[in-house]
């Protein structure tokens, strides 16, 4: 019974005249909260009523605290008849049930209604006196912070990272067809806009107390989604990473000394008491369905998808590879076990003690697979070590084995008895393992996927049974897009997943109950069907999610970071899709703190925790290797500028063909020579010359169908896409002379008759990598010579396109001097018979040829002029303006000197496709230029910024109806000064400043930044080889299996449809730079371009957004809390509120304008990380009718202009000293 | 292949920007009433798609959506207070100001057509003749009457000095204010200024009289507390104007004046001749132009009298402005000087 929530009317104003008579009104004010409601006094005739209401008071629990919304609607008052609603505001009072974040919200709120919009603002304020509720039992989480942002937030620091959390609730859709039923509109929209908002409190709250357990005391990176899956309901879920978070107070260093304590910092950190470690969430109840029965009623197909490995897209080896799926009309279980059958997977992790390489593999192993949950271990001495003397772990925190991080996981298949009852899931395993290969073939990987899969959701299902209870734990997964400095130790590349579902009813009333802790009351339509969905739709993602896992495994990685998660639904079909990066972070900031540890083993809930088991795996592997590394002499390290590209994986044990060579910078560890990650770029990575946004874009027709021959035919599409999504972006990034690829996101689309798949990320030159080679053009039909010369004008534009990006994007590497360093990893040729590289033309990027000539071009296998016009067509992108910049992260790579004036805009398009005979070929034409015209358009529009970049330019793709296709984006363009000598000039003076006050913030120790990412690649040796990895043989043996003889005619159109070939990179020949001097300035300026500049108008009424996590030249001083806000529009008046384009563009200023008067009410000044998740827009034109529904989210926060003493020198600009609105201001 | 060219075409074409995005140049080719096609065409005419390399669709994109903020703003540009006051966009200071201005801005040509005029529904009519005289669009005729007229129904009934008025409730620049002060004015009183005879005046020019008639012969010119305001003459002023009947009627009276009047200018005026040959005719005119202002319709008239009885005569005796000046002012400070307007000195 812990608040009483405190509400008064102020006033009215701009209200609509609702007495014609008059042209007045007589407005009363309905407050309503959960079940109370109180109403205000009548005030007559006014169009500006002044109420000024006494404080209504509502005593409430703080579970309905968290979950209801205050509800307000503004009424005219009629003696005669029933009373007409002008309309409603909902404030979500959830900030202020947060110490730290608002205290009151007061100002006026747009009065909003469905059908009318926004219809004047009334003025309200609300408070909220909480009383402390300790209660173990509790089902709220009051204080829990959330935040939209996918960085630490900027005035905290993170003291631990615990990981991740998600959650779903369901809930029957209370309208989901809107235009057919006959229905009273306002009514049922606000039903559900009420009903959504329920969901995302209940849901909210249960993160929350997810967090709690977990120790923690706030979300970052919080993602929340709608899926609007029709009949089966609504769909709310969230995923999120739980840290613990403390404010950064001005006396910093004092807290210094803490972070050389985990434990202590868990003591401070908290308003929040961990308040039952071992239990976790109730509905995900470990005994449910028995998976054989669940997998049946949904039908699903799952297809796991693309590794990034970060290598060529195809070696010569793997290109037979690629070939192979096609083959595989019967896709046959045999190429699956003949890979890595579940007890050699295991072995991989468990083989362990091997004395030469017991760093490795042995302590960890022993641990934790005997002994997980012990305090008290067999081997004493080290576990005792770690939690009594914290300390160590943080001395040595970047002497992580990457496998040493699979304990847990690994401890959890030995856990699990050899499954053989698994006869259900055939079908679903058929269709795993085809697409599977297929897709493994396809990015060129061999068999680490597969590795990694077996571990994945055949085994989830079984694992399911036996302590699904434990399951989130062991997701290491992170929402995280940007680290603290020295977290991310190795990024190893793109992970993702998929999986195709069929949306049905739940036709099993037995689990009525297991939402037990659900509230049902609350939400309309509660009833035994939806029950039981969260459960499905819970191991659907939970499948999903053990394959991101096992594929990060596969890449020697122990955790993916910039994970996200989304659906694409067509009527009854569903695309759930996951994707991250995996990586190796540093056990510092994962660790839950040793006490934590302790209580949960005291409480001996959970045997194989993972997170427990991994921890103490670490620590004894720091101890270890601390004196293998001081004995071999690894503790010089390499700057961290370039740690996070080097390979977690090892390179004689690689779970797919890679070429790697020695890193550019400290020329000690091994890259691949491309990178693909999911993550924002690392502050401290070191860039030659700026980014670019990359997309890639692509169409395919898909037959009509329905049900599960629906659900086929789109998994059996998905490889092909997620290949040549993936072949294009390769191109693109070559094409620019780039060779890394951050911020990926892959969105796929499905509608009715075509999936639509468009990819984003943000193209720079690492200097860690090796140079890019060219792209060749290959002919298969030399013979001709009009060919030839077609050819050979193809390859001059090409060459003429990658020359004109490297001026453009200011890709000079080639100043560092070269050399030559080590010599590649010896390369299987055995399958090259396939390409035909042309003898490198000399013209083609000529410096890249002081290698040794064995370079391997890029090369692009055509067959005929059609293909050629195609590949050049998609190739060729719109130049960008002058003046113009793109990038869909958060950082632009090379610019650093923002000014303060930004514009962020939501744009939205809509195609309709007239043609009847579509062709692929015409179909992807089209979709590419229109994504073409929108960026055009953009630039056209933004003119008036330049210079400018686009920021965080991610595009969303959906296919409304048969021949539509809509693409939505919200983007920030932000001016930046152009003169950038003062850049250089400022980097020597401020590094010092900048890492310590990294530092500070993040408390994490200096020497560990510096020293430590280097020392965990430990050189590769060749004895390694034989202590047996079994991936490597595995992938070796499955390369070889594939089968040419037989393509399958369907696939081959695709394949044909563009000859891709292999590629590559120059091996042997490795640029160098020197490191240390060429990352700084560049790490330094990112810092400083987070924490600095300067001069933001101070006007209250001024929100600035940003889907950033920062605003240039601002600093924030506090977060005030999340903003996640659902709005549904509609209208009967389609044509008089100026079609559709009328309609949406006022319903979207509606949306800002109600975002920024929740922000302004909640006394901030600004919205960061903002984002549109969901803009479904439907329309009948022959009805006049259309209907939009748009949630947004959000953290609100307080700006302060940067204060001189910080801005450093970039003060100076004059530029910042601009009015930061004012890029509303096109000069024309 | 054709095949290869599928038809797209554009269902749905939205952009909005936190702040506002509002383009001056196609705000004024709104405002000038042009469709979207014929915007887009002038600005194609500009060169601006070779400056910034776009294209056609681009330039219609960005039209669109130009029109359709213009279009939602235009509610609250009737209420200018509402703009600073409103939610929905979000303005910078400086751009609504901007965006005011440019609304309320009106065309030269269409002022001098309707100053004068009731601001009626049928005078909103027989805008598609001023268009089609003034080559102005009908959407734009429409938009500055409706401006007029809104002006007028809201500072009409107000107490206090009129150009203030006008500045509060539409936060138009001084110089616009007066303007419409002057509009306002005009329209009130129906001054007639379409006549042939005057059409060589420019609205400046009724505007720089409107001010002076304000600022000395409206009742607030008087007395600022005053009940009424300063869109009507004052009345009692008019009756008292017909006491000056004596300076034409009374012959001794005629005589004394013009006799200083040419005492007083002899030799500062080239025209002196003419002036004393004709002063006679002068003095009426005036005087009787101002003795007849209590009656409506010979206020109506009150200008092409006065280039009637004043203006040409001068005219034809190719008086200098200097002249008129220097005459008017010697013929009112001698009339002052007569015994039979001392009072008036001295209250």
């Amino acid at each position: 019974m812990p608040g009483k929530l405190k509400v008064k009317i102020c006033a009215g104003r701009h209200l609509p005249v609702m007495d014609r008579a008059s042209d007045l009104t007589d407005a009363f004010v309905e407050v309503k909260f959960s079940n109370t409601t109180f109403k205000t006094e009548v005030y007559p005739k006014s169009l500006n009523p002044q109420w000024n209401s006494e404080w209504f008071k509502f005593e409430v629990d703080d579970e309905d605290l968290q979950d209801e919304p205050l509800q307000i609607t503004v009424l005219d008052h009629d003696t005669y008849s029933a009373n007409d609603a002008i309309g409603k505001v909902y404030i979500d009072i959830d900030p202020l049930l947060c110490s730290e974040a608002a205290t009151v919200i007061c100002g006026w709120f747009p009065i909003y209604d469905t059908i009318h919009g926004i219809r004047g603002e009334i003025n309200v304020s609300v408070k909220v006196d909480l009383f402390n509720d300790l209660n173990r039992f509790r089902q709220s989480s009051c204080g829990v912070k959330f935040f939209c942002s996918t960085s630490i937030p900027k005035c905290y620091k993170a003291v631990v990272v615990h990981g991740f959390v998600e959650e779903l609730v369901v809930n029957e859709d209370p309208e989901y067809q809107w235009i057919d039923r006959i229905r009273t509109p306002r009514a049922s929209n606000e039903a559900r806009q009420r009903l959504i908002s329920l969901m995302s409190g209940e849901l909210q709250r249960k993160i929350g107390l997810k967090v709690l357990e977990m120790g923690g005391n706030a979300v970052v990176g919080y993602l929340q989604c709608f899926d609007l899956e029709g009949e089966s309901g609504l769909v709310v879920r969230a995923i999120g990473t739980a840290c613990t978070l403390d404010k950064i107070s001005n006396t910093s260093a004092a807290q210094l000394p803490a972070c050389n304590s985990p434990s202590k910092e868990i003591k401070e950190s908290p308003p929040v008491h961990p308040t039952s470690h071992g239990c976790r969430s109730t509905h995900n109840s470990p005994i449910h369905t028995a998976s054989g029965s669940r997998l049946t009623q949904s039908f699903s197909v799952s297809v796991p998808t693309l590794i990034y490995t970060g290598m060529r897209l195809l070696r010569h080896r793997s290109w037979g590879k690629m070939c192979k799926p096609p083959f595989h009309e019967d896709p046959n279980p045999n190429t699956y076990s003949s890979g890595p059958s579940t007890p050699l997977k295991n072995q991989t992790y468990s083989f362990s003690p091997s004395k030469s390489y017991s760093r490795q593999s042995s302590s960890s192993d022993t641990d934790l697979s005997l002994t997980p949950k012990t305090a008290k271990s067999p081997k004493g001495p080290r576990i005792s070590l770690c939690p009594s003397s914290p300390t160590l772990s943080s001395d040595f925190p970047t002497l992580i084995n990457p496998f040493q991080l699979h304990l847990g996981s690994g401890t959890t298949h030995s856990l699990t008895p050899p499954h053989s009852g698994h006869a259900s899931p055939l079908v679903l395993r058929k269709s795993v393992s085809f697409s599977e290969d297929l897709l493994l073939a396809a990015s060129g990987m061999g068999s680490g996927g597969s590795a990694g899969k077996d571990g994945g959701h055949l085994k989830t299902l079984l694992r399911q049974q036996t302590q699904s209870a434990l399951e989130q734990r062991e997701f290491p997964f992170f929402t995280l897009t940007s680290f603290p400095l020295g977290f991310l130790i190795h990024a190893g590349g793109v992970v993702s997943a998929r999986s195709v579902k069929l949306l049905d009813r739940i036709h099993n009333p037995a689990f009525v109950g297991i939402m037990g802790n659900t509230r049902s009351y609350k939400l309309l339509d509660w009833n035994s069907f939806t029950a039981d969905e969260p459960e499905t739709r819970d191991a659907w993602w939970e499948e999903i999610r053990q394959e991101i896992k096992s594929h990060a495994k596969a890449l020697g990685c122990h955790a993916v970071v910039g994970y996200s998660e989304s659906t694409s639904i067509c009527e009854e079909v569903c695309i759930l899709s996951a994707s991250g990066t995996a990586a190796v972070l540093n056990p510092k900031f994962l660790q839950d703190g040793c006490l934590d540890c302790y209580s949960e083993n005291r409480l001996s809930r959970q045997p194989t925790f993972f997170s427990t088991g991994s921890e103490k795996g670490e620590f004894d592997f720091f101890l270890q290797s601390k004196d293998s590394s001081s004995m071999l002499g690894l503790e010089d390290t390499s700057p961290p500028s370039c740690g996070f590209c080097h390979i977690p994986y090892d390179e004689l044990n690689m779970p797919f063909p890679a070429h790697l060579t020695y890193c550019c910078n400290c020329r000690r560890q091994k890259v691949p020579d491309v990178l693909f990650t999911t993550i924002d770029l690392p502050v401290e990575a070191a860039v030659t010359g700026r980014g670019c946004l990359i997309q890639a874009r692509l169409c395919r027709l898909k037959k009509k169908a329905q049900g599960e021959a629906n659900a086929t035919a789109i998994s059996n599409l998905l490889p092909f896409m997620e290949y040549e999504l993936h072949t294009q972006l390769m191109n693109k990034l070559k094409l620019r002379g780039m060779n890394a690829l951050f911020g990926l996101r892959i969105q796929i689309s499905v509608g009715e008759n075509m999936l639509v798949g468009l990819a984003s990320a943000t193209g720079v030159y690492l200097t860690a990598l090796p140079a890019p080679g060219g792209i060749q053009i290959a002919g298969k039909t030399p013979s001709d010579i009009a060919y030839e010369q077609h050819i050979s004008n193809i390859q001059k534009k090409i060459n003429d396109t990658v020359s004109r990006n490297k001026e453009l994007y200011e890709i000079h590497p080639l100043e560092i001097s070269e050399e030559v360093i080590g010599s590649p990893i010896p390369e299987p040729r055995q399958r090259s018979r396939l390409l035909r590289s042309h003898s490198e033309s000399s013209d083609e990027v000529s410096e890249l040829d002081l290698s040794h000539g064995k370079k391997d071009a890029f090369v692009l296998e055509i067959d005929d002029a059609d293909a050629v016009e195609d590949i050049l067509s998609l190739l060729t992108d719109a130049p960008l303006p002058t003046g113009f910049y793109s990038c869909n992260t958060e950082n632009m790579p090379g610019i650093h000197n923002w000014t303060s004036s930004i514009q962020m805009f939501t744009t939205v398009r809509v195609f309709r496709l007239n043609n009847v005979n579509l062709t692929n070929q015409g179909l992807n034409k089209s979709f590419n230029d229109l994504c073409e015209n929108l960026l055009k358009s953009l630039y056209f529009k933004l003119r008036s910024m330049i210079p400018c970049c686009l920021c965080h330019l991610n595009f969303t793709v959906a296919v409304p109806e048969d021949e539509l296709i809509q693409v939505a984006a919200t983007a920030v363009a932000m001016t930046f000064d152009k003169d950038q000598a003062q850049e250089i000039l400022k980097s020597n003076t401020a590094p010092m400043k900048a890492i310590s006050e990294n530092e500070e913030q993040l408390q994490f120790p200096m020497e560990l930044s510096s020293d430590s990412p280097s020392v965990q690649t430990f050189p590769p040796s060749k004895g390694f080889l034989e202590n047996a990895s079994p991936q490597t043989i595995q992938g070796t043996s499955r390369a070889t299996s594939v089968d040419y003889s037989s393509f399958a005619d369907r696939c081959n159109s695709w394949i044909e449809l563009i000859k891709l070939k292999a590629q590559t990179i120059r091996r042997g020949s490795i640029k160098t730079t020197p490191s240390l001097d060429k990352a700084s300035p560049l790490a330094e300026g990112h810092l400083r371009l987070r924490s600095t500049p300067s001069c933001t108008d101070s006007t209250v009424t001024v929100v600035k957004m940003t889907p950033l996590s920062f605003i240039p030249g601002a600093k924030i001083i506090k977060y005030l809390g999340i903003i996640n806000m659902f709005f549904i529009r509609e209208t009967t008046s389609l044509r008089e509120e100026g079609g559709v384009s009328g309609f949406l563009h006022t319903f979207i200023a509606e949306v800002f304008a109600m975002v920024r008067a929740h922000v302004a009410a909640l006394g901030g000044n600004a919205v960061i990380s903002y984002i549109m998740k969901e803009c479904v827009f439907m329309e009948n034109s022959n009805k006049n009718q259309a209907q939009c529904l748009i949630n947004v989210s959000g953290d609100a926060v307080i700006l302060i202009r940067e204060s001189e003493q910080e801005g450093v020198p970039i003060q100076t600009h004059g530029s910042t000293s601009q009015t930061p609105q004012s890029g509303g201001a096109p000069v024309s | 292949m054709d095949s290869n060219e599928v038809k797209m075409s554009v269902e749905l074409d939205v952009f909005v920007g936190n702040t506002t995005i509002m383009d001056e140049e196609v705000y004024q080719l709104w405002l000038d009433g042009y469709t979207v096609s014929d915007a887009v065409s002038i600005r194609m005419k500009s060169g601006i798609l070779e400056q910034f390399g776009t294209t056609e669709d681009v330039l219609e994109s960005d039209t669109m959506d130009h029109y359709r903020t213009f279009q939602m703003t235009e509610r609250l540009l009737h209420h200018p207070s509402k703009l600073v006051n409103q939610v929905l966009f979000q303005i910078p200071p400086h751009r609504q100001a901007m965006l005011i201005e440019r609304y309320y801005a009106f065309d030269e040509a269409f002022v001098r057509e309707v100053l004068g005029k009731k601001l009626s529904k049928g005078t909103k009519k027989d805008l598609d003749d001023v268009s089609a005289k003034t080559g102005i669009t009908l959407k734009s005729c429409r938009r500055q009457f409706d401006n007029f007229k809104r002006v007028f129904k809201v500072v009409e009934e107000m107490k206090g000095p009129l150009v203030e008025n006008v500045q509060c409730n539409f936060l138009l620049s001084d110089k616009l204010a007066r303007d419409y002060a002057a509009i306002v004015f005009f329209a009130n009183s129906r001054f007639e200024t379409g006549k042939k005879k005057l059409q060589y005046l420019t609205f400046e020019d009724f505007a720089f009289c409107a001010c002076q008639l304000i600022q000395n012969w409206t009742v607030g010119a008087v007395d600022n507390m005053v009940e009424d305001m300063d869109v009507d003459l004052d009345k009692e002023f008019l009756q008292d104007l017909k006491d000056l009947k004596i300076l034409i009627t009374d012959k001794d009276m005629l005589d004394q004046h013009k006799s200083l009047v040419c005492t007083g200018l002899r030799g500062k005026i080239q025209v002196f001749n003419e002036m004393e040959g004709n002063f006679k005719n002068l003095s009426r005119g005036l005087i009787n132009i101002a003795a007849k202002l209590t009656n409506t319709k010979d206020v109506r008239d009150f200008f092409i009298d006065l280039v009637e009885k004043v203006i040409e005569p001068c005219k034809a005796d190719r008086w200098l402005i200097s002249d008129v000046r220097a005459f008017l002012t010697q013929y009112t400070n001698s009339a002052r000087a007569l015994d039979g307007f001392k009072y008036v000195q001295s209250s």
